[in-house]
């Protein structure tokens, strides 16, 4: 048992890569084979997932599962190492749960089908990486891993999305997405880079501490003083607005509708409900455990960054005639709350944060998944050519529903407990902006609403008299996602027993909070 | 002295094999000529193991101090036997397909790989200067190889103007430094400069000329901009394989004899000519990597992709330290593997089809997953994406770069890493996303009636080519997932080269 424990994180890593490796072996044209044996791998990676989400011990804090092993030498010192905290826990078993209901979701994809499923067990190795390393450079590494394959992902089996007056293509789509997240990549790069050579100066003029990436040798450095003030205050914005863009911050947010939109269910799933968590949990983990200083000075602009998105995004949303342009925006939106919560560095805004992260993630995911069954059933996403889906297709628009509902923060669903800590904390810490970001939120009622009434209920339009509801494996991949929404609303504790745990040893570190 | 001779063994040896390739040349029948790429590489592989055995762990100064056996040599001895050994199995369906004289093809590339092995080891100016007209002697031979080919034609002309020019400026380099200093090799060079400095704090202007004209030579070698006029015809017009060599091989080897002139001989005037190259890197990769955007011959934008990685290169010159040059080393050999990658993968289409247009590329995935999936691996390392070599090789470059104060250099350079990856991309869509050319589609039809999609060519590679192709794969990807046993041969010869530091 030991042994698993030491290694079980890596393993998160270790199955979809290597079942990424073993599906390259397939023959290409034998799709149900591939799909099997996809869908084997993701579920006992969620089984996985769970196992170490109820193995981390809420009580004891910091990091648990953890192992260690030297990669390089000096003068580098990258270590492969690899623990869960409170804040990563959630986001690994969120990551296993959309990575599972997104391969359940994938069953329909006939073209190229072993690319598919290999390119994407890579992208959820990725993202897994960045959530269980302990060394910068791993992080890194994982956060440009977990990139790379969405270029292909969206380029080859995304759609195009054609606005009467001009074409969003799917490679237009992929071609921001891919460049926006490296340039933001280009950004945190530096400052890592930066961060090790003030770590190397500070020990080579006498200073306590060994220069390595390794996240814990450099918090240690960061508390013996290695970063100086300015040097923090110069290089948190390099990880805000780097790992920023990667969480949809405005103004650096304008490739996740269109990069969304683009690509096929499953990817729009893990991406916009785990990949932007990424960026959010990057500025927690890098910028904000290292530079204290720097976060705690720069916090009112993420604020105001994280409100203007709220507010933007949802008015956004608002104005969409497309069914998966209004859920991109409503992630702009949802991802602001995140950005405000952390930037609060009270303990309620930031656990709201971790939380609403988790729920977002499994509320986006339902949300794409069941516009990806929609989709496929009409051939359009129009909400003005929709009408009275719910007439045909019962289940799953109220799987939509739920969504919704969990969106705009209906008591009861996961949105609602992270939506109403965040609130608190920015209350607690920034009344009249928090007063805006309470409209935004009101605002995200009007268009769910909205959309619901004029797509789903209402007259039945004829022409969608032919329709049935989704197949079964999509339906169960969606109500397992519902079923997680309703669970964390109602009782919540697991949960943030474990994000308390990490948001106490994070804010630990601001001595001023 | 001479009882140390036997060191230079596999450089004779690699001669002589050479020669015996050219023999032989003339008793094989036309149909057999492929013989000569097995011989060749055989060869290679025997001298190599020689090598590893003899030089292992010498350290010793050979022919009154001209040329050096030590670590670094043996290091890039290795990469060098290699690369040979890469480029020939490479090459060898497209010399039998497009190439006449195969027997002279071989022979010469194997004149450049004993060239470019005897460039990593020169420790006196007149040897490495040798060693390298023997390089850019073979190098003109081979570009104009394609005899009926006008474009390869002009691409030797230019490249032999070019190259007899910036020799000339070179030799005036090194001319001016002997005036000034009065000796050639490097250790009594590095001493009098040293010297200089304790003295006056500078250089004298004499010296310092001497060293820009080094500096601006040498660039000419390694198409730094401004000094890259020649490149992007010169790769365009030779034989693939040939432009594999080039840009692969050559730059390596120049960058083997640049590391270890300025390393040893010029390191205590570090201050003087630091500036002047982090700018000629800066401008290097940043124009490099703006054009490479604008081109739309597969080729073309790889001379230009390599511009760009010169321009990283030079970056470890201008941060020389003994982590410096740890890191430009590792970055040399990712980046041969990486480029290699590609160009096999370029050669394996083109001997199908015959042509190296981006756009001829579209519909690649889906007739020849492998060839597509290799370019597209070679294309995301060289932009430096994890997994691959050129994130780890770039992470640990950019790294010593900042260390030694350059973290704006550094900035810039990730910055045209970003640059770089777009036009990659470009190449990637095409192979992906875009469906066959009209031509592939016709010739599909044609050799299948009733096929829907259409296949670039007809046919498939030959399982040499693949094996190659597979093998460069797993090198560019081992380098990037697991460098430590790479690395530990690098750090010995980085402290061979800097024992100080």
């Amino acid at each position: 048992m030991d042994d698993f424990k030491s290694i079980a994180p890596f393993l998160t890593i270790l199955l979809p890569a290597g079942a990424g490796i073993l599906l390259v072996f397939f023959p290409r044209s034998q799709t149900t084979p591939i799909k099997v044996f996809a869908t084997l791998a993701a579920a006992l990676t969620l089984a996985l997932t769970i196992v170490i989400f109820s193995l981390y011990d809420y009580k004891e804090g910091g990091y648990q599962l953890t192992n260690s092993y030297r990669w390089l030498e000096e003068p580098l010192n990258i270590n492969f190492s690899f623990g869960i905290d409170g804040i990563s826990a959630p986001m690994v078993l969120l990551t296993g749960i959309v990575m599972f209901a997104g391969v359940l979701m994938s069953w329909n994809v006939e073209r190229r089908t072993k690319d598919f499923f290999v390119l994407f067990m890579f992208m959820v190795a990725g993202v897994f990486g960045v959530f269980v390393v302990r060394d910068l450079f791993f992080l890194f590494f994982f956060y440009e891993l977990a990139v790379l394959p969405m270029f292909p992902l969206i380029g080859v089996w995304g759609s195009s999305t054609d606005f009467g007056t001009f074409l969003r293509t799917k490679e237009y789509g992929a071609m921001k997405l891919t460049l926006y997240l490296v340039a933001g990549s280009v950004l945190v790069w530096i400052a890592i880079i930066a961060l090790y050579v003030a770590a190397s100066d500070f020990v080579a003029g006498g200073g306590v501490g060994e220069a390595t990436f390794s996240l814990e040798a450099l918090g240690v450095l960061s508390d013996n003083g290695a970063f100086s003030e300015n040097f923090q205050r110069l290089f948190f914005p390099f990880f805000m607005v780097g790992f920023g863009i990667l969480a949809g911050m405005w103004p650096f947010h304008t490739w996740s509708p269109d990069g969304h939109v683009a690509a096929p269910t499953a990817v729009s799933m893990v991406h916009a409900g785990v990949l932007m968590k990424l960026g959010a949990y990057g500025i927690i983990r890098v910028g904000m455990t290292l530079l204290p200083q720097g976060a705690e000075d720069w916090m009112p602009v993420l604020i105001a960054l994280g409100t203007v998105n709220i507010l933007y995004g949802a008015v956004s949303a608002m104005s969409q005639r497309d069914l998966k342009y209004v859920i991109g925006y409503s992630s702009i939106s949802h991802m602001g709350l995140v950005l405000i919560g952390i930037a609060t560095l009270h303990p309620l805004g930031v656990g709201g944060a971790v939380l609403q992260m988790f729920s977002h993630g499994i509320m986006t995911a339902l949300f794409f998944a069941t516009v990806g069954i929609i989709y496929e059933k009409t051939h359009t996403r129009d909400i003005t050519v929709l009408g009275g889906l719910a007439k045909r297709m019962g289940i799953t628009v109220s799987f939509f529903a739920v969504a919704g509902m969990a969106s705009l923060g209906l008591p009861g669903l996961s949105g609602f407990v992270a939506e109403i800590l965040i609130f608190i904390g920015v209350f607690k810490e920034y009344l009249p902006l928090g007063v805006l970001a309470v409209v935004g939120a009101a605002i995200t009622a009007v268009y769910i609403l909205r959309l619901l009434a004029r797509a789903f209920f209402g007259p039945l339009d004829p022409k969608w008299e032919h329709l049935s509801d989704g197949r079964p494996i999509e339906l169960g991949a969606a109500s397992m996602l519902v079923f997680v929404l309703v669970f964390v609303g109602i009782w919540p504790l697991p949960l943030m027993n474990v994000i308390n745990a990490g948001v106490s040893d994070l804010l630990a570190r601001f001595p001023g909070a | 002295m001479t009882e140390n001779l036997h060191l230079l063994l596999p450089e004779f040896l690699l001669a002589s094999l050479a020669i015996t390739v050219l023999a032989i040349d003339l008793f094989l029948p036309e149909e057999r000529k492929n013989l000569l790429a097995w011989v060749s590489v055989a060869g290679l592989a025997g001298l190599l193991a020689l090598a590893l055995v003899l030089l292992w762990d010498k350290d010793i100064l050979l022919y009154g101090g001209l040329v050096k056996a030590d670590a670094y040599s043996l290091l890039f001895k290795t990469i060098f036997f290699v690369l040979g050994g890469v480029v020939i199995l490479g090459s060898a369906d497209y010399v039998k397909k497009y190439l006449r004289s195969p027997g002279e093809f071989y022979a010469i590339v194997l004149f450049a790989v004993l060239a470019m092995s005897v460039m990593a080891s020169a420790v006196e100016l007149l040897t490495a200067y040798i060693a390298l007209e023997l390089m850019s002697f073979s190098f003109y031979t081979l570009v104009a190889y394609g005899r009926n080919n006008p474009k390869s034609n002009e691409a030797g002309v230019k490249y032999i103007l070019i190259g007899a020019f910036s020799s000339a400026i070179l030799l005036y380099g090194i001319s001016l430094l002997y005036g000034a200093v009065g000796v050639t090799r490097y250790a009594e060079i590095e001493t009098a400069i040293a010297a200089a400095m304790v003295d006056t704090g500078s250089v004298t202007p004499t010296l310092w000329i001497g060293l820009a004209l080094i500096l601006v030579g040498l660039g000419f070698k390694i198409a730094a901009v401004p000094f890259h006029m020649w490149a992007p015809d010169t790769y365009e017009g030779a034989p693939l394989p040939v432009t594999a060599f080039l840009s692969a091989g050559s730059k390596v080897a120049a960058f083997a004899l640049i590391l270890r002139l300025f390393g040893q001989a010029f390191l205590p005037s570090i201050e003087q000519w630091q500036i002047l190259v982090a700018v000629l890197a800066a401008i290097t990769m940043t124009v490099g990597n703006v054009v490479a955007i604008a081109q739309h011959n597969f080729k073309r934008l790889l001379a230009y992709s390599s511009i760009g990685h010169v321009g990283f290169m030079l970056l470890g010159i201008a941060a020389l330290s003994s982590f410096g040059a740890e890191a430009l080393m590792l970055y040399m050999v990712g980046y041969a593997i990486t480029t290699m990658a590609v160009f096999v993968g370029l050669i394996a289409f083109f001997n199908m089809t015959g042509r190296e247009e981006i756009s001829d590329l579209g519909g690649l995935a889906d007739s020849h997953p492998f060839i597509a999936a290799s370019i597209a691996i070679g294309l995301f390392s060289l932009s430096g994406l994890p997994f691959f070599a050129g994130f780890t090789i770039k992470f640990y470059l950019f790294t010593a770069v900042a260390t030694e104060g350059l973290l704006w250099l550094a900035g810039l350079a990730m910055f045209n890493s970003l640059i770089s990856l777009y036009y990659y991309l470009t190449v990637v869509r095409q192979m992906y996303i875009e469906p066959a050319p009209v031509w592939a589609q016709e010739s599909a039809l044609a050799h299948n009636p009733g096929s829907e999609q259409g296949n670039p060519g007809n046919g498939s590679p030959s399982i040499l080519i693949t094996g190659v192709l597979g093998v460069l794969v797993l090198g560019v990807i081992f380098v990037g997932v697991y460098p430590f046993p790479l690395l530990q041969a690098i750090k010995a010869a980085s402290s061979a080269l800097l024992p100080a530091g």
